[in-house]
């Protein structure tokens, strides 16, 4: 849905994104992570048409980009860098002036449309009132609303949750999934870790403009090798598994074993009382990391 | 996506306040007027004033002539200004161009939409300065029934709608100048207000070159410099010198201005 092909973008002396290549696969939903300042949204900008990029080549929709765009663009929604609206229109005002904006909107279905994507987000009974009197969660709602107008093939969102409460978090990300369910490709950039971690199929991530890692999440998150053992007789597990255990945590330890149900049994032969026996898997936060801090080594 | 930026125009509270604030200006001379009965001897003050006691179906000529040379640039300055640099301020310009709206359909109902506004507010100047001048200043009696013009000479109704058409139309290409120049400098200017105050300044600097002797080498090629040729199609026969070179030299104004203003914007990166 989305292959870049060394992307590149310079503004002066700085490189905001340094060969990029992205794989966004139909179905994926596709998280892009980065910190702050990484070139994220620059990225996106890119993949949209609003940025030239300096080098690289951007392909969407199987359409070259920028070059495509009147093919590619009314297929895709997006949101970048924080919702935008006419201040002094009502949301609804504001999604039908956007409507009639681009291609593909007929007249007569747009009010149907309107409601239809306000209701997908949540903002179903919301009043007349301008969109400068709305909450940045309403505003975050109506960008999304305004992205979901086409009834997109692919979705960019770029910070969605940004200024949403807890339950707006919730009913945004199972709109996503249902989306997603539905069809839907979704490329999702974040900074944060969890709401990928939640939602996405595959990772990107994002260091200093150089794409570092790119993977499957479920690939990730492979087991490291290494058991939790957590047991009343913390002295009996190191007596048995002398050598086996590289961490000790009160009663919890971390032993690398090859196999979890063998060691099992052996716990169970040893007359181990075990409470708990978790194979450790990498979590994402350590892999992103890793990923971003052994590129930077090598810069060095 | 023209109707889209002409509805968005018209229902814009700041329009309307503008073509008010505009159109108060000459509706107070000719209150004034009314009141005093002292209008500017002939051949001074702005154009028809001195003739507009006498017949006051001629103030809208007259009131476009108060409202051409500084209220109505501004205006259209500002809301040039504002096209594209407030768009992308508001953060609603990447969301136009991502629905998707080409960016060459944006930059010409943009203009389109300007010159939309320029003629609304002429309108709405020429139509109250009518209702104001025949109320407050008279109509002429129907025995003297035509127009004199500038010139000394009558000029029939038939004659007198054909050249204030003409007049219209000029002013309307004189104001597309301004619109291209504040769309070029709305193109390159982060901020909407950057954009208006640059126009104005193109516009005060040939204003002011205009009176120094030491740049008449300058002068035939300044913006402003024939804007008030409208009135040569009052006189008998028509002056069409100025009126010919104005014309040509707004139109190469309009072209380099939009040309630049599309070149720019069609590779700019959208950033905010």
């Amino acid at each position: 849905m989305i292959r870049t092909h060394g992307l590149t973008k310079r503004f002066g002396r700085i490189t905001a994104v340094d060969d990029v290549s992205l794989e966004v696969l139909e179905g994926d939903v596709y998280g892009f992570l980065g910190a702050n300042g990484s070139g994220k949204t620059t990225t996106v900008r890119m993949v949209l048409g609003l940025v030239l990029a300096t080098s690289g080549s951007v392909e969407v929709l199987g359409q070259a980009m920028p070059a495509g765009w009147r093919k590619v663009l009314p297929q895709v929604g997006g949101m970048v860098e924080g919702p935008a609206a006419y201040p002094h229109l009502s949301g609804r005002a504001n999604l039908a002036l956007f409507d009639a904006s681009g291609p593909g909107g007929g007249r007569v279905s747009r009010a149907g449309r309107v409601d239809d994507v306000l209701e997908k987000v949540g903002l179903g009974d919301v009043d007349n009132r301008p969109t400068r009197a709305y909450s940045l969660g309403m505003r975050q709602r109506l960008g999304l609303a305004n992205a979901l107008l086409r009834a997109p093939r692919l979705l960019v969102l770029d910070e969605p949750t940004n200024g949403l409460d807890p339950q707006g978090i919730r009913d945004i990300r199972k709109l996503l999934l249902e989306l997603h369910a539905a069809g839907t490709t979704i490329f999702l950039s974040s900074h944060l870790l969890a709401e990928i971690d939640q939602m996405c199929t595959r990772v990107g991530v994002l260091d200093r403009g150089r794409l570092v890692l790119q993977e499957r999440l479920d690939v990730l998150h492979r087991p490291t090798g290494r058991v939790l053992v957590h047991t009343t007789d913390p002295a009996g597990v190191r007596a048995l598994l002398d050598g086996a255990v590289e961490h000790q945590d009160g009663d919890r330890l971390l032993v690398r074993v090859p196999d979890v149900a063998e060691l099992n049994g052996l716990l169970v032969r040893a007359g181990i009382p075990v409470l708990e026996l978790t194979p450790e898997r990498h979590t994402l936060e350590d892999v992103v990391l890793a990923a971003s801090s052994s590129k930077s080594q090598e810069d060095r | 996506m023209i109707r889209v930026e002409i509805g968005k125009m018209l229902r814009s509270r700041r329009t309307w306040s503008t073509i008010l604030l505009i159109d108060a200006l000459p509706t107070l001379v000719a209150v004034l007027l009314a009141l005093t009965d002292l209008g500017p001897r002939p051949g001074t003050g702005p154009a028809f004033l001195s003739a507009v006691l006498t017949d006051g179906t001629l103030f809208p000529l007259a009131a476009l002539a108060i409202v051409l040379p500084l209220f109505l640039p501004i205006a259209v300055a500002i809301t040039a200004g504002e096209a594209i640099a407030g768009e992308a301020q508001q953060g609603t310009l990447r969301y136009l161009l991502i629905r998707p709206v080409g960016r060459t359909r944006l930059l010409v109902a943009k203009l389109v939409s300007l010159m939309c506004n320029v003629l609304v507010t002429i309108l709405v100047v020429a139509i109250t300065a009518y209702v104001v001048g025949v109320l407050l200043l008279g109509q002429q009696d129907v025995a003297t029934a035509g127009v004199t013009s500038v010139s000394g000479s009558q000029l029939s109704d038939q004659e007198l709608l054909m050249r204030t058409g003409l007049a219209l139309a000029y002013a309307m290409l004189c104001m597309m100048g301004v619109a291209a120049i504040g769309l070029f400098l709305s193109t390159i200017n982060e901020s909407p207000l950057g954009a208006a105050l640059g126009t104005l300044a193109v516009l005060i600097a040939s204003t002011l070159l205009l009176t120094l002797e030491a740049a008449e080498a300058l002068q035939p090629y300044l913006p402003t410099r024939y804007w008030l040729a409208f009135v040569d199609l009052f006189r008998d026969p028509i002056l069409w010198r100025d009126l010919q070179r104005g014309v040509l030299l707004q139109v190469v104004y309009v072209a380099v201005f939009l040309g630049a203003a599309w070149a720019n914007f069609m590779t700019k990166d959208v950033k905010d």
